[in-house]
């Protein structure tokens, strides 16, 4: 009973390691990649929901009649898409960051900005 | 897995993350495999262990891969995420046990997505009827963010134009390597003949127009890697792909609005053809033509975003 979800299991911890990447790291390129294992871990989340054991998937064939729920894949589909191009668009924040600043520690850019005020 | 994101927590050369990542996407892109999701392992193939690892490995270029030992919060981050995580695994008690044909998630919409799309849309791919068809305002919004993320990577990284064009530090490097370029040629012609039967094959196996865009894009990518991203935009004109980008977001409303015209709701594609289910097949069809044409353009806008942004650092001295 317990050990039935064992999926969620893995996505949490996956979830926690991103969590913590992003809390516990100065650098902001590694706060993206941080974001972007908590993205995948939501990712694996829906996907291991919508499996059914003995299902097979969503491509309609003759004499099956189990599949996988193909509403997630859907969700999901979209969402790797999008994932990249919002990452992009925090790429290129950092990299303005980087150009600005001339650094992409958090600690140090908060340095400067009270330096100069 | 568990081990590979652990590794990226722990390392601290970003490079090594960077990388690291790529093979933590793949291993997720075979996870999906075995649990009947084609259509996202695809996307996840395509897209994380291609795409993203290439923006970050740019990305990288520009903010120099050396990371401060600067682990300052992690006590504070390791209670917080401790207790969260317990939270969680606390609440996972009272979910349905894992591959169950019985939760609740499979009794509603989903039965009604596999025994009647074949009927109402006539295609065979279910993912694919549900992103184009019933679900396709959703689709129509993503499509929208995509774009708008690539006007804002476009806005963010407007390079002035690099004084010598001409300077091309990657092109330069590559040029040595015969057997590089010789492949790459000829891989290109396969790649995006692959896009294209991704891209059309969408009804009826695994694929679609979101895959196929970034497939597509990621021919261009190699060809700008490989001879130099001058000669890539020499080839896909910069104004053109961005119009295409546009185009593609139009493609997709204006069917949107002609379904609306003909007196049905807005991408109600039965209103297209005398027969419904034919109607449906076509607005898949052209919908997912729309959303190619973006993904693809808009990647490739990302993508020489960055790199024009390497090469006129590279030029102008610091």
């Amino acid at each position: 009973m317990i050990l039935g979800t064992y999926n969620y299991w893995v996505v949490i911890a996956l979830m926690m390691i991103g969590l913590f990447v992003v809390i516990a790291h100065g650098n902001l390129l590694k706060k993206v990649i941080g974001l972007s294992i908590l993205q995948t871990s939501v990712f694996i989340l829906y996907i291991s929901m919508s499996y059914i054991s003995g299902g097979t998937a969503p491509i309609l064939e003759h004499g099956v009649e189990l599949y996988s729920n193909p509403l997630p894949h859907v969700l999901i589909l979209t969402a790797i898409v999008v994932g990249i191009a919002t990452t992009a668009l925090a790429l290129a924040l950092v990299i303005r960051i980087k150009e600005t600043y001339g650094t992409i520690e958090e600690q140090e850019i908060q340095a400067r900005d009270l330096h100069e005020c | 897995m568990l081990f590979t994101a652990l590794a990226i927590a722990r390392v601290k050369d970003l490079f090594a993350a960077v990388m690291l990542m790529g093979i933590y996407s793949l291993l997720t892109a075979s996870l999906f495999v075995v649990m009947h999701a084609v259509d996202v392992a695809f996307t996840e193939a395509v897209v994380g262990a291609g795409i993203s690892t290439l923006l970050m490995l740019k990305a990288l270029a520009l903010t120099g891969p050396h990371q401060n030992n600067s682990s300052y919060r992690s006590m504070l981050a390791l209670v917080v995420v401790l207790i969260s995580g317990a939270l969680l695994i606390y609440g996972t008690w009272d979910i349905p046990p894992f591959a169950s044909a019985s939760a609740p998630i499979h009794q509603h919409v989903a039965p009604h997505y596999i025994q009647n799309s074949m009927q109402e849309t006539g295609v065979r791919n279910v993912v694919t009827a549900i992103l184009a068809s019933y679900r396709g305002f959703d689709t129509f919004g993503e499509l929208v963010v995509v774009f708008t993320a690539s006007v804002g990577v476009m806005g963010l990284l407007a390079v002035t134009h690099p004084h010598d064009k001409y300077h091309d530090g990657d092109a330069a490097a590559m040029q040595q390597h015969l057997i590089l370029r010789i492949v790459v040629k000829m891989l290109i012609p396969l790649i995006l003949i692959f896009a294209l039967y991704v891209q059309f094959h969408g009804d009826y196996g695994p694929g679609g127009g979101f895959q196929a865009g970034v497939i597509f894009a990621s021919a261009i990518i190699l060809y700008s890697m490989v001879f130099g991203s001058h000669a890539a935009q020499q080839v896909v004109n910069r104004t053109v792909i961005q119009i295409l980008a546009a185009l593609g977001v139009l493609i997709y409303g204006s069917v949107g609005i002609v379904s609306l015209l003909m007196g049905r709701n807005f991408l109600d594609y039965s209103a297209l053809l005398p027969d419904p289910v034919d109607g449906q097949h076509l607005g898949i069809l052209l919908v997912e033509l729309g959303v190619g044409i973006t993904v693809a353009a808009a990647m490739i806008i990302i993508f020489f975003s960055f790199s024009d942004r390497v090469v006129s650092e590279e030029v102008s001295p610091e």
